[in-house]
Formats: structure tokens, sequence, C-alpha cells
């Protein structure tokens, strides 16, 4: 130990912050809109009337939640070359690069979580409302487009941003196939000039600030949101 | 898709010459048990006694309390393992440090995981003992103050457990959520589930093979937890109580 080296992190900001934290906020908002629509599209099947379709989704997302995140990234940072070589029929693994297998995987990880976020907020809509649009004459898709989703939406603000949170600090774990996240850069550094303390406190207090000052902004959105109401 | 399937892997001898691919795979669940169980056993005691402040109405212990659960709510779970695996005994006075890097690397892992683990734990499970109080009529602990119980009677015998009886669902899904994170303990080294599904993978090149089995066992571990947890929750019920009406 030879005393706390602030100098290093100020010579390495800009990679950490320019090309590190880049990747994490890209990668987390990228996945986060992505895993919000194909939940939300989950949590309709989920609740729908049709046995097959709910059991679809049911199964997949209990199949996902139920497993560790880390493992997931490895079965489809192998099976998406798989299934891209089968659809576009090349009849071999097709190679994407890392941070698009990121991508797919965290969307369709974290559309597990946000559908049952979303059906807590579909069904917390009284049945009444379903019922009056129906007798108004609209179809399922009016019904959701114009009365549930967007009441929906707007109830469960604060935990679909809250859920962002978990996202962005989940996103780390791509970590294990060493791309260059926030964490992976400050690893990097870490590595290459064996100032391991230094930089994992750094990128810890990094981390720890964006996600104090996000969680504290949700508390009052939540509340001015309460008041609207 | 030109994948050759082979699922007879799992029995063949694995780069250490002694064991089977299927052989190392259990020492794996043995040690994400391992790890999970001691960890789950830390963050009850630490949880429990942090969640108790928390309600304790001194105004500097509730504040170091919520502290304590923002400091490990914000940051991501790998940052905290590297931070206990290559910081901590780096700065560790008395020469603890370098008795810490004499270990064992396997066991040091091992302790490692389970200090981070459980002090992660004992934060969510922390918040929802104190939510769990709070959700108790607010009558319940002034009655047993009117009979003449000490405040720590009044935890003991009125406030806790009803408590336990209302977390013991979220409980659940956080022991639940620690056998997953363990997972997280493969990056420093710990040969856990996916630790040796990993390593298997790279060996054999089996990638869905080792994967499947994993996911096998983390499925079969949860499906027991869960079974677990809902017989304590039947032998715990009280009839009658607001907690046990299903």
């Amino acid at each position: 130990m030879h005393g706390f080296d602030f100098e290093i992190i100020f010579r390495t900001a800009p990679y950490l912050f320019k090309v590190g934290l880049l990747f994490t906020v890209k990668l987390t908002v990228l996945s986060t809109i992505g895993a919000v629509i194909l939940g939300t599209l989950l949590a309709m099947m989920r609740l729908s009337s049709r046995k097959a379709l709910s059991a679809v989704a049911g199964g997949y997302v209990n199949l996902l939640r139920a497993l560790p995140l880390i493992l997931i990234i490895f079965w489809f940072y192998f099976l998406v070359p798989y299934i891209v070589g089968w659809l576009t029929q090349a009849g071999r693994p097709i190679a994407v690069g890392g941070f698009t297998s990121a991508l797919i995987t965290f969307t369709l990880f974290e559309a597990a979580y946000f559908c049952e976020i979303m059906r807590a907020g579909i069904q917390s809509i009284p049945q009444g409302q379903l019922g009056a649009g129906y007798a108004l004459g609209l179809n399922y898709r009016q019904v959701m487009r114009y009365i549930v989703l967007p009441q929906a939406f707007r109830k469960m603000t604060p935990i679909l941003l809250t859920q962002m949170i978990v996202v962005f600090q989940d996103t780390s774990l791509v970590y294990v196939l060493s791309l260059t996240d926030f964490l992976g850069a400050a690893n990097n550094v870490a590595q290459r000039d064996g100032r391991l303390v230094e930089m994992f406190v750094f990128a810890a207090l990094v981390y720890f600030l964006i996600s104090y000052a996000a969680s504290r902004s949700v508390k009052v959105l939540e509340r001015r949101m309460a008041i609207v109401r | 898709m030109n994948y050759n399937w082979n699922w007879s892997i799992f029995w063949e001898v694995g780069p250490d010459g002694v064991h089977t691919y299927w052989a190392t795979l259990m020492q794996g669940l043995y040690w994400t048990l391992g790890v999970s169980v001691l960890a789950w056993c830390l963050a009850l005691l630490v949880g429990l006694a942090v969640g108790v402040s928390s309600t304790s109405s001194i105004g500097w212990l509730e504040k170091l309390c919520a502290g304590y659960v923002e400091l490990f709510r914000n940051v991501p779970l790998l940052v905290q393992m590297f931070l206990w695996y290559f910081v901590v005994p780096e700065v560790l006075p008395f020469g603890w440090g370098a008795a810490i890097k004499a270990m064992d690397p396997t066991w040091c892992a091992f302790w490692t995981a389970v200090i981070c683990l459980g002090l992660f734990t004992s934060s969510r499970i922390a918040v929802q003992v104190r939510a769990g109080i709070h959700s108790l009529p607010a009558g319940q602990p002034m009655a047993g103050t009117a009979l003449g119980l000490t405040r720590a009677q009044v935890y003991r015998y009125v406030l806790l457990p009803q408590t336990a009886r209302v977390i013991m669902p979220p409980l659940t899904s956080e022991a639940l959520n620690l056998i997953k994170n363990s997972s997280i303990a493969f990056t420093i080294g710990l040969m856990e589930i996916t630790g040796a599904a990993r390593s298997m993978q790279e060996f054999t090149f089996q990638i869905f093979e080792s994967f499947a089995a994993a996911t096998v066992l983390y499925l079969v571990v949860n499906a027991v937890v869960v079974v677990l947890m809902r017989c304590v929750e039947k032998r715990l019920r009280v009839p009658g109580f607001m907690g046990s009406a299903r």
C-alpha cells in the first residue's frame, strides 16, 4: 500500500467515462426500452384468456427469473450466433458483436422483470374501465392502447424507473464477457497499472453517486405524481 | 444447425484427471449451497439487527441504518465483490491483509463471497424487517408497554414473532435471490455451479450441455428452497392471524 493515488483517476477519467460509462449508459437505456416493450407484450400475453399464450409467457418469465443473470449472459452469448445463423439460413453460427450480444441478453432477461411490473400495472386498472371501453365499441387493441396501457404506464412509472436503476447496476456483469463497460474500463486500468484499490473504490463511488441520485429523483417524482392523481 | 450434441460428456474425466464433469458440477453445487447457507445465516443476523435498529426511534441510529441500506443498495454487487476481494485486504491494518492473502485461494474466495453476499442480503432483509414491524398496528407495542413489558420484551414477545410471519414471502424471494447472486462469486474464482459449467464449456466446447446442466441444477435448488420455505411458513402459521388467511 503506497497511499491512495488520485492522479491515476484524473489521468484515466476520459477513458473511463467516454468509453466505459458511455457503453454502460447506452446498454442501460437501449435494453430498458426494449425490455419495457417486450415486457408489456409478455404481460398482455400472460393476462390473455388464451391458455396457450399465457402459459408460454408465464413459462418464459418464470424460467428467466429463476436463473442467475451471469448464466443467462453465457447462454445468450453462445446461443445468439446460432440463432442468427439459423435465421439467415447461413448454415453456420454468425458472430455478433459483444455489445449486440449484451443488448439482446439484457433486453430478453430484463423483459421478464418488466413483465411482472406491467402485469401488476395492468391488473390495477379496474375491470369496469375495460367493460366501458368494450361497451363503447372499442376492440381489444383500442382498449389497451387508449385506456389500459396509458394508465398502467403512468401508475408504474416510479417502479419502472427503479427497475431501470437495477438494470444500470446489472450491466456491470458484462464483465464476464470482457466487454469495456464502466467497470470493465476501471478493471482494465486496474490490471494494467496495478492500481486495484484506487480503480475499484472510484468505480464503486461513481456507481453509488449515480444510483443514489437516480433513486432520490425517482422518490421525488413519485411524490409529485401522487399529488397530481 | 451443425452443433455436435454429446450428452455423454458428463461421464468423461475432466482436466484434473480424477473427476468426471458431472462430479465437478456436483462440487459446484456444494460450493453454491455452502456459500448460500452461510451467507443466509449472516444476512438474517445482521438484517434483523439493522431492521430492528431502524425502528428504534433513536435519531442517529436510524440514520446509520438508512445509510447502511443505501450503501449496499446503490453499488452493483459485482463491484462490492471486487471491493471485498481486492481492496479490503489491502487496507486492513495489523497484517490481517497479509494473512488473508496467505490463505488457500479457494477458501479465501469462499469466505469473501460469504461476507459480501451476506452483508448485501442483510441490507435487503433489513428493509423487509423494518417494513414488517411498521405493518403491525401501532396499538400492539402500546398494549405491550401498558402491560408492563420493557422495550426489549415488546420486540421479543410482541413485534418480532408477528413480523417473522408477515415477512415470510419476501424472505423466500430474498433466499432465491441470494442463490442466484452466489453465481457472482465465480468472478473471484469460486467454482460454484456457473463457474463449473463455464470451465466445463471451455474445456469441452460442449456449450449447451454445460449450461443446460447448470440451468437444471439452479431450477432444482430453487424448487427445493420454495418447498422448504412453504413448510416453514405452514409450521409457523397462527390461525386467525392476518398473514395466514389463505
